[in-house]
């Protein structure tokens, strides 16, 4: 486990590098295209990117601990018998 | 052979046969008698006359009748006897003198016998020796009835002959003599006469002789006879009742004969007598007159008859004389006589009277005998007769009696064999039930000593083959142990074949062999079972390869040390990233032995742990890393997990080498 915690340091840095690049990228890119060479773009994709990438992070850390739940319906029959 | 007819027609045949005769004789008794009460006027021979030829006729036609009678019965068959039912038993008898001791001890005895209890079939073979013995006795009692019968019948024949013959000699002599002394014939002819007479006399005497000796042996014979009879009579023998009796009676019959002619020849004696005194007298008279007359003229010669020319004038003369004196004197005694005479003939009479009531009495006497001893013999004949039939209804009584005796003791024999038999089987029963069970008990202890015995044996047997068995088990458990011990050996050898981070070799094979060493072996399979799959798999991790990877676990569970479920976003990995980066806590730091709360802190358990672990307490530091709670439970998770196994297998490990060691010491002997 302790191991596959590097790994998941790694898959996070990973994946935040290139979320940001990508969003950098995107930006760039709309920013070039859509946003006349405004620099927001770069920044609101980096950022993009970045709160991308640390939210993947953060939830590939969490993911141990989250609880998925399920909602059982009570036939009427069974409530009956209660 | 005078055979004697036994019973009922033959002998009242012959009864009869003989009785004319007897009546013949008593009728001839009778005139007899009549006769001689006529005697009273004729004293001479007249009487005799017409009885004495009609008696020898009359006697000789009695003599041939009986004769003929006697013959007749010589040839009738002698029938057989009935057996007889009474007790007496006759045994056989050779001679007739014998019977009397022998029917009588006979008669004895088998009264002697009737009283003793005898079985049917010696009944019945005793009766029939009973009535085969009368059958011999009465057969040999006929025979010599018969015998004695025969020879006195004999002898009374010829005594009768004899008589008879004498009588006809006496009446011959008597004739001639009257014809000698009436007759008035030539000196030639009386003398011829006189021869004649002389012979006659002599045949008379000789006869008379004759007659006598053989009435004697006649008379001998009869009495043996009756003798004889009085003997068998004593016998009580009833078959032979009949054969007495007409024995008596042929007895009776021929004394009867034999005095009649007996009487005959008496009375034919005295007329011989009469006759011959009257010649006695008339010879005197003829002597006297001849002396007379040769006292006057001696030389006359004595037959004056033939003198009838040569007598002389004076002779005859003297003759005359005497003639006259003599018929004088014959006159004289005439007229004497004729005085006399009533005297005479009343003495005479008288004399007559009496001697005829003697003879009557004598006569009437024997005639009473006679009749009392036929009416004896018939009152007995009947008496036998009535006996007979009185013997026969007894014994249809008696077998009547004997038969319903015989199905009534049957009977009661039966009930009493039931009886008895119920009785003995009961007891034959109850016996064999006892010996039965006594049997039973005792063949059951006999058992139970045996079995008690086997069982003992068997059980000792048994102790001694478990002994052996046990023996060679535990031989067989010690080498099995050894083998298990040297397995785990080999196992525990396993565990440490560790390279500096690599696990030991799969323990498969080890265990393997401990399985095999172990088949039967419930703990030490279910230890061996308990090795984790991992261990047997993989192998497990060395001590010092977990101490490493601590050591590194260590600062990556430093780094994380503040995330748990609730605080685990990235922000609170930046802190605990920091606060790992601030926080400086003792390397190792040896763990108390109460666990505080403050203790529970991470930093502070991975120091305890550190140093468990440096001290080789691998448990106390799974223990202390087992607390660690949050992210960093989960990092060290795998740690954990193999320290587990590695703990597990080598408490298994310890625990199979601990149990072969004790087992192997228990079992192991000193050799």
């Amino acid at each position: 486990m302790a191991d596959q915690h590097g790994r998941k340091w790694d898959r996070c840095v990973a994946d935040t590098a290139i979320k940001t690049a990508t969003g950098l990228g995107v930006g760039l890119v709309f920013s070039l295209l859509f946003f006349k060479r405004r620099t927001w773009p770069l920044f609101f994709g980096s950022g993009l990117g970045l709160g991308m990438g640390y939210a993947n992070c953060q939830h590939d850390f969490r993911s141990p601990y989250l609880v998925h739940g399920r909602i059982v319906k009570v036939i009427s029959s069974l409530k009956k018998t209660f | 052979m005078l055979r004697i007819c036994l019973r009922g027609a033959n002998a009242t045949a012959l009864t009869e046969l003989t009785q004319p005769s007897s009546m013949m004789e008593k009728e001839v008794n009778t005139p007899k008698a009549k006769s001689e009460k006529k005697v009273k006027e004729e004293a001479g021979t007249a009487k005799e006359s017409s009885p004495v030829p009609a008696l020898p006729a009359k006697s000789i036609r009695e003599a041939s009748a009986e004769a003929t009678h006697v013959i007749s019965a010589i040839s009738e068959v002698q029938s057989v006897p009935a057996p007889c039912d009474t007790q007496a038993v006759v045994e056989e008898c050779k001679e007739c003198h014998d019977h009397k001791d022998k029917p009588v001890s006979a008669a004895v005895h088998p009264d002697e016998g009737a009283l003793r209890e005898r079985p049917v079939e010696e009944l019945a073979t005793k009766l029939a020796q009973q009535d085969q013995e009368e059958q011999d006795a009465v057969i040999s009692i006929s025979a010599c009835l018969e015998d004695s019968l025969a020879s006195s019948a004999k002898a009374t024949l010829q005594a009768i002959g004899a008589q008879e013959a004498a009588l006809q000699a006496i009446t011959q002599h008597t004739k001639k003599l009257k014809e000698a002394m009436e007759a008035e014939a030539l000196s030639d002819e009386k003398s011829v006469q006189w021869k004649d007479l002389e012979t006659a006399l002599a045949d008379r005497t000789s006869a008379v002789n004759d007659a006598e000796t053989t009435t004697l042996k006649a008379n001998e014979t009869l009495d043996s006879l009756r003798s004889v009879i009085d003997k068998f009579k004593g016998l009580k023998v009833s078959a032979v009742r009949p054969l007495i009796l007409a024995a008596e009676e042929n007895l009776h019959n021929m004394m009867v004969d034999l005095n009649k002619v007996v009487t005959k020849v008496q009375s034919a004696e005295s007329e011989a007598k009469i006759v011959s005194q009257y010649t006695e007298l008339v010879n005197e008279a003829k002597q006297q007159f001849q002396r007379e007359v040769s006292s006057l003229t001696p030389e006359i010669q004595a037959n004056w008859k033939g003198l009838t020319g040569k007598l002389s004038a004076d002779d005859l003369n003297a003759l005359i004389a005497h003639a006259h004196r003599r018929i004088d004197q014959l006159n004289r005694e005439l007229a004497e006589q004729r005085v006399r005479e009533q005297i005479h003939i009343d003495a005479a009479l008288e004399q007559q009277k009496l001697e005829d009531q003697k003879v009557l009495e004598k006569a009437v006497k024997t005639n009473l005998q006679h009749i009392k001893e036929e009416t004896r013999l018939e009152q007995e004949k009947k008496l036998a007769e009535l006996r007979e039939v009185m013997e026969a209804e007894m014994r249809t009584q008696l077998r009547r009696q004997a038969a319903a005796h015989t199905d009534h003791v049957r009977d009661v024999l039966k009930v009493q064999e039931q009886e008895l038999k119920a009785e003995a089987d009961q007891v034959l029963s109850s016996k064999m039930l006892e010996l039965e069970t006594r049997y039973r008990q005792l063949s059951q202890e006999q058992l139970d000593n045996f079995t008690l015995d086997m069982n003992s044996a068997y059980a000792r047997l048994k102790g001694i083959e478990e002994a052996i068995d046990s023996h060679v088990v535990a031989e067989e458990e010690a080498r099995k142990v050894h083998q298990l011990w040297l397995s785990v050996e080999a196992l525990s050898y396993t565990l440490k074949t560790t390279n500096a981070d690599a696990p030991t070799v799969p323990l498969e094979d080890a265990a393997q062999a401990v399985r095999e060493s172990c088949q039967d072996n419930d703990f030490a399979l279910a230890l061996v079972s308990a090795l984790p799959e991992e261990s047997l798999q993989h192998g497990v991790y060395s001590e010092a390869s977990l101490r490493a990877r601590f050591n590194s676990l260590r600062y990556l569970v430093r780094r994380v040390a503040l995330i748990d479920e609730s605080h685990n976003s990235l922000y609170q990995y930046f802190l605990s990233y920091l606060q790992a980066a601030l926080m400086f806590e003792a390397k190792q730091e040896a763990p108390p032995s109460l666990l505080a709360w403050e203790d529970l802190d991470t930093f502070k358990l991975l120091s305890y742990a550190s140093y468990s672990l440096e001290h080789g307490d691998l448990e106390l530091a799974a223990k202390l890393v087992n607390q660690l709670r949050g992210e960093a439970r989960r990092l060290a998770q795998d740690w954990l997990t193999e320290v587990r196994l590695t703990l597990e297998t080598r408490q298994i490990v310890s625990l199979l080498s601990a149990y072969a060691n004790a087992v192997g010491l228990g079992t192991t002997q000193a050799q």
